[in-house]
C-alpha cells in the first residue's frame, strides 16, 4: 500500500523525535519532574499498599479510638480505631484510579465526538455542539451529582458519572484542534490520495491534536480526583467503610474539634496528589508549547 | 564623534551598548554605536534585519523591554541633556512630546480596543495644556492632517486598512510637534503604492514642523530620497557613516558595497542580483574582530582580532574597516564587477 | 438560551426517571399497601407513559411556571427556591468577588515582574491554591477560625460573619486559577507592539498596564470568570453542606438523597438557567471589552437581516 508507506515515511521518524524532544524539555523542568516523582511514588505506594500498610485498613482497635499521631500510628487512628495511614494508602487506590479511569473514558469518548464534530463541521458539528452546550450548562458538580444519583453510589458508577461530566470539555478541545488542522496541507494531501475519512481522522488529524489532549488529560486527572472526593464527601461516590479520601474526610468532619488529625491527613493526601498532577500538567504544557520550541 | 565636539549637536548618541538576556545566552544587539543628528536633518539607519537598528531607536526613547534587555553603557544627549540619567518621570515628558516614534508594523502598533481618535487624544492630553474639548479638536486636526476624515475619530483600528493605520500611527507620533522623530521602517509592512504615499506624508509633515528624524530602513531608494546622513549598521555596530552623497558615491566598507550590489539596477542588463554571501552573524556569538570578516572577501588576518576603529576617509565620512586601501582599490564599482565575475 | 434550558429540563427529567427507587413507596414508607402505592402513583401521575409525563412536566414548568411541590414536605418548590436561592447566590457572588479582587492584582504583578521573585511567589501560591480541595480548606478554616481562635461561626446562617468562611474556602481555587490566567494573558499582551506605542507616547507605567494591557487581556480572563462561576455554583453545593447553609445545594442534595424528583429537577433547571444567564452576561461583556467582537455580532445581525 503506497499510502501506508507514504505515511510511515512522513510521520514515524518525526513522531519519535518529537516524543524525545518533549521528554527532554520535560526533564529540564525541575518542578514538573518533582510532580512526576511524587505522583509515581504515590502510585507505587498505593499499589504496594498490602505490603507497606502497617495495619489492615479494616482492623478496628477499640483500645485506640481517635488517637493522635504517634509512633505506633503515624497518622493516628479514626473513630473506630482504624489506622489512618493504612486507610490513606488503600484509599489512594480508589482516589487515584477513579481519577485516571474516568479521565481515560471521557477522553476516549470526547476524542471520538470532538473529532467527528471538528472534521465534518456543518450540521453534524452543530447538533453535537448544541448537545454539549446543554450538558455544560449544568454546573459540573450538579451534573455529576444527578448522574451518580441515577446510577447509584459505588466505585464504578462514580467513575461513569465523572466520565460523562468530562466528555464535553475533552470533545470541545479536540474539536478546536481538528478545525485548526483540518485545512492543513497534509490533510489535503491525504485526501488527494483517496484516504478514507476515518483514516484521515485517526492517523493524520488525531496524532497532530495529541499534545493538547495529553496536557488536558493530566490536568483532568487532578480535577477528577477532586470531584470524586467531593462526591464521596457529600455521601455519594465511594461509600464508607471503603477508605476513599473524600469519604474519610466526610467521616472525620464531626470529630474536627477533638481530633483534627483525622481531617488533616486525608486532605493532605488529596492536596499533594493534585499538586503533583498540576506540576506535571504545567510542565507538559510548556514542553509541548510550540512557541517555546528551540 | 570626537571631531565634532566643538558644538552641541541636536541629538548625540555615544558608545551605546545594549544586550538582551535569555536563560541560555546573551544577545549582543548593539555594540558601541555613536551617532549624531542635527536639527532638521534626517539620518538614515541602514542594515539587515536583526542588525540592531530598532534597538538603537528604542534605547533613545528608553522603551526597551524591561525584562531581558539592558543598556550596558552609553550616553544619549538631546540638546545637551543626557536622557540616560534623567528620572523615569522626566523621561515620560520627553516621550511623545520631544521624541516620538513610528513603528514598523501598523497592524499591531495600535491598541485594538481603543478608538483611533482616543489614541491620538491620549498623547495630546498627556503633553499639552487645555480642556478635553481642545484635545479632541487637536486629535481631529491630526486625523485630517494625515488625510483621514475626522468623522472616523470614533472607529477602531480593525476598521482601518494597513496604510490608514500607519497614518494614524504617524498622527500619534506628530500630534505634539516632536523635535525628533524615530521612524522604524515605517513602510515595510505596507503595499508598494502606499509606501510612497506614507513616506511623502512623513517628509512633508517633517518639513512643515522642522523635525529631525532618524529613519530606519533597509531600502536604499528610501535613503536616497529622504536622508541627509546615512549610517550603515552591521551586527549592532555602525560600519560606515557619512552624508548621503558620500555613502552613495564613495562607499568604502565592503558591507556597504555588498548592500549596493544587492540592489537591482534598471539601467544595466544584469539578470542576477549580487547578494552578500553568507548570513549575518549569530548575535549571541559574534566573531572576534570585525563582525563582517566571515563574509568579507577582503578579509585578512588583521580583521580577525581586536576592535576595529572608525577611520576617517573624507570630511565626516567614517568607515570601520582596517583594509580600506585594498578595498578602495578594488572597491566601489569594481567590486560589483568582481562579484559578477565569480 | 431558551432551547438550552429546555434541553436541560428534558435531560434532567429523563435522567431522574431512570433513578432507582419508587417515589410512591418513599413517600408512603415501607408499611404502605399495594393499593396505597397504586393510588399514590395515580395521584402523582407516575403511571402514565414517559412522554406524557415529560409533556406535562414541560408544560407546567415553562407555561404555567409551576414547579410543583416536594413529594416529601409538600411545600411548593417555587417557595423553597425563593428562600434558598438568594443564599446560594450571595455565597457564589461573594466567592466570585473575592476571587476577582485578589486574583487580578496578583496575576498582573506576576506578569509585570515576570521571572522575578514576585512572579515565582505568586505562582507557587497559585499552584498550591488550585491543589487544595475547597471542602478540605473549609474544614481547615473551621479548625483555625472557629475551633481554635473562635472568631467566626462554624455553621448556620445569620449575619455576614456566617458567609466569610464559606466564601473564603470556596474562592481559593478560583483566586489561584484566575491569577494564573491573568498572568498568562497579561504576558501575551504585555509584549505587544501597541504597549510599546503607549510607552512611547509617555503614558505612565500604571496606565500602560491598566488602560492598555489589562483591557486587551480581559477577554480570556472574562472567559475564566464565566466558567468559574459555574464551578462555584456547583462547588457552593458542597460548601453549603459543610457550613450548614440552607441554600440550593442543600436543597438539591437532600432531594437527591430522598428521591424527591421534583426538587432535583426544578433545582437543577433553575441553576442551569442562572448559569446560562451568566454565560449570556459573559458574552455581552466580551462585546463590551472588545470592539472586534462587537463588530462581529453586528455583522451577523446584519447578515441575518439580509437573509430574512
Amino acid at each position: 500500500m503506497p499510502e501506508a508507506m507514504l505515511e510511515r515515511v512522513k510521520t514515524q521518524p518525526k513522531k519519535k523525535s518529537e516524543f524525545l524532544r518533549v521528554l527532554k524539555q520535560l526533564s529540564y523542568n525541575k518542578m514538573a519532574m518533582l510532580g512526576l516523582v511524587i505522583f509515581v511514588t504515590e502510585l507505587i505506594l498505593v499499589l504496594l499498599a498490602p505490603l507497606i500498610a502497617p495495619y489492615n485498613y479494616t482492623a478496628m482497635d477499640t483500645a485506640a479510638i481517635r488517637e493522635a499521631p504517634s509512633l505506633t500510628h503515624w497518622f493516628g487512628t479514626d473513630d473506630l480505631g482504624r489506622d489512618i495511614l493504612s486507610r490513606i494508602l488503600y484509599g489512594g487506590r480508589f482516589s487515584l484510579t477513579m481519577g485516571i479511569f474516568s479521565i481515560m473514558i471521557s477522553a476516549t469518548y470526547g476524542a471520538v465526538i470532538g473529532s467527528i464534530a471538528g472534521y465534518f463541521g456543518g450540521r453534524v458539528d452543530n447538533v453535537i455542539m448544541r448537545l454539549l452546550d446543554i450538558i455544560q450548562s449544568l454546573p459540573g458538580m450538579l451534573l455529576t451529582i444527578v448522574i451518580s444519583t441515577v446510577l447509584g453510589a459505588g466505585y464504578l458508577n462514580t467513575i461513569l458519572a465523572l466520565s460523562v461530566n468530562g466528555i464535553p470539555g475533552q470533545a470541545r478541545m479536540l474539536r478546536a484542534q481538528m478545525m485548526k488542522n483540518r485545512g492543513a496541507e497534509y490533510v489535503e494531501a491525504a485526501q488527494s490520495i483517496n484516504c478514507s475519512k476515518a483514516r484521515i481522522i485517526a492517523s493524520h488529524l488525531f496524532p497532530n491534536s495529541f499534545s493538547p489532549l495529553i496536557v488536558q488529560m493530566t490536568m483532568g486527572v487532578a480535577n477528577m480526583i477532586l470531584m470524586a472526593s467531593s462526591l464521596s464527601f457529600i455521601g455519594l461516590g465511594v461509600q464508607p467503610p471503603q477508605p476513599e479520601w473524600g469519604a474519610m474526610l466526610s467521616g472525620a468532619r464531626q470529630f474536627i474539634r477533638s481530633s483534627p488529625h483525622m481531617v488533616i491527613f486525608p486532605g493532605l493526601a488529596i492536596a499533594i496528589t493534585i499538586l503533583a498532577l498540576n506540576l506535571m500538567g504545567d510542565g507538559l504544557r510548556d514542553a509541548l508549547d510550540p512557541k517555546l520550541k528551540k | 564623534m570626537e571631531h565634532r565636539e566643538e558644538r552641541t549637536p541636536f541629538l548625540e548618541v555615544r558608545d551605546l551598548v545594549v544586550e538582551y538576556f535569555t536563560k541560555e545566552s546573551v544577545v549582543y544587539a548593539v555594540n558601541g554605536v555613536s551617532l549624531t543628528v542635527d536639527k532638521g536633518q534626517t539620518l538614515g539607519l541602514v542594515g539587515e534585519t536583526g542588525a540592531g537598528k530598532t534597538t538603537i531607536a528604542k534605547s533613545i526613547l528608553r522603551i526597551l523591554p524591561d525584562v531581558g534587555a539592558r543598556m550596558v553603557q552609553g550616553e544619549i544627549f538631546l540638546e545637551g541633556q543626557d536622557l540616560t540619567r534623567i528620572s523615569e518621570g522626566e523621561m515620560r515628558e520627553v516621550r511623545g512630546k520631544k521624541i516620538s516614534m513610528i513603528f514598523q508594523d501598523p497592524m499591531t502598533a495600535l491598541n485594538p480596543v481603543q478608538t483611533v481618535g482616543a489614541q491620538i487624544e491620549e498623547v495630546v492630553a498627556l503633553h499639552t495644556q487645555g480642556t478635553k474639548a481642545d484635545f479632541h479638536r487637536r486629535a481631529e486636526e491630526m486625523l485630517e492632517m494625515v488625510g483621514i476624515p475626522k468623522e472616523r475619530y470614533g472607529e477602531y483600528p480593525h476598521q482601518f486598512s494597513g496604510g490608514m493605520k500607519q497614518r494614524v500611527v504617524i498622527a500619534i507620533a506628530l500630534a505634539c510637534n516632536p523635535e525628533l522623530l524615530l521612524a522604524d521602517e515605517p513602510t515595510t509592512a505596507l503595499d508598494v503604492t502606499i509606501q510612497a504615499q506614507v513616506l511623502r506624508l512623513i517628509s512633508e509633515l517633517k518639513e512643515k514642523l522642522g523635525t529631525s528624524m532618524i529613519l530606519i530602513t533597509h531600502d536604499m531608494g528610501v535613503v536616497a530620497t529622504f536622508c541627509d546622513q546615512v549610517a550603515v549598521v552591521y551586527a549592532g555596530n555602525i560600519v560606515e557613516y557619512g552624508t548621503k552623497e558620500q555613502i552613495f558615491d564613495h562607499r568604502s566598507h565592503p558591507y556597504t558595497i555588498g548592500l549596493f550590489g544587492a540592489i537591482p539596477d534598471m539601467r544595466s542588463d544584469e539578470t542576477r542580483l549580487h547578494p552578500i554571501e553568507g548570513l549575518p552573524p549569530d548575535p549571541t556569538n559574534l566573531p572576534e574582530g570585525c563582525a563582517f570578516w566571515p563574509r568579507c572577501k577582503f578579509a585578512t588576518e588583521r580583521c580577525k582580532q581586536g576592535k576595529i576603529a572608525m577611520a576617517l576617509t573624507a570630511d565626516g565620512h567614517l568607515c570601520r574597516c582596517c583594509n580600506l586601501e585594498i578595498v578602495s582599490e578594488e572597491g566601489g564599482e569594481a567590486a560589483c564587477q568582481h562579484q559578477s565575475l565569480k | 438560551m431558551i432551547p438550552i434550558i429546555l434541553g436541560v429540563a428534558i435531560l434532567v427529567f429523563t435522567l431522574m426517571t431512570f433513578c432507582p427507587g419508587d417515589p410512591a413507596s418513599i413517600i408512603l414508607g415501607s408499611s404502605a399497601t399495594e393499593e396505597d402505592l397504586q393510588a399514590m402513583n395515580e395521584q402523582l401521575g407516575l403511571n402514565k407513559p414517559f412522554l406524557v409525563r415529560l409533556g406535562v412536566f414541560l408544560r407546567d414548568t415553562f407555561f404555567r411556571f409551576d414547579l410543583g411541590t416536594s413529594y416529601l414536605t409538600r411545600i411548593s418548590i417555587v417557595d423553597s427556591i425563593k428562600e434558598y436561592l438568594p443564599r446560594t447566590m450571595i455565597l457564589t457572588i461573594a466567592t466570585m468577588l473575592i476571587s476577582v479582587t485578589l486574583a487580578l492584582p496578583f496575576g498582573i504583578m506576576a506578569a509585570t515582574h515576570q521571572g522575578r521573585w514576585q512572579d515565582h511567589l505568586s505562582m507557587v501560591f497559585a499552584l498550591i491554591g488550585i491543589s487544595i480541595p475547597s471542602f478540605w480548606l473549609a474544614l481547615l478554616l473551621i479548625l483555625l477560625f472557629s475551633v481554635k481562635l473562635k472568631w467566626l461561626p462554624a455553621m448556620g446562617i445569620g449575619g455576614i460573619q456566617y458567609y466569610i468562611l464559606p466564601a473564603l474556602s470556596g474562592s481559593l481555587g478560583g483566586v489561584a486559577g484566575l491569577a494564573r490566567q491573568t498572568r498568562s494573558s497579561m504576558l501575551d499582551v504585555i509584549r505587544a507592539d501597541y504597549i510599546t506605542t503607549a510607552r512611547a507616547k509617555g503614558v505612565s507605567e500604571f496606565k500602560v498596564i491598566t488602560r492598555h494591557a489589562l483591557k486587551n487581556a480581559l477577554i480570556p480572563i472574562i472567559t475564566v470568570v464565566g466558567t468559574q462561576f459555574g464551578k462555584h455554583l456547583g462547588g457552593t453545593m458542597v460548601i453549603e453542606t459543610i457550613f450548614g447553609i440552607p441554600g440550593m445545594g442543600q436543597f438539591i442534595i437532600t432531594g437527591v438523597n430522598q428521591r424527591d424528583y421534583p426538587v432535583v429537577q426544578s433545582g437543577a433547571i433553575f441553576l442551569a438557567a442562572v448559569f446560562s444567564i451568566c454565560m449570556l452576561a459573559v458574552d455581552l461583556l466580551y462585546a463590551a471589552a472588545d470592539p472586534r467582537i462587537k463588530a462581529q455580532y453586528a455583522g451577523k445581525r446584519r447578515k441575518v437581516k439580509e437573509h430574512a
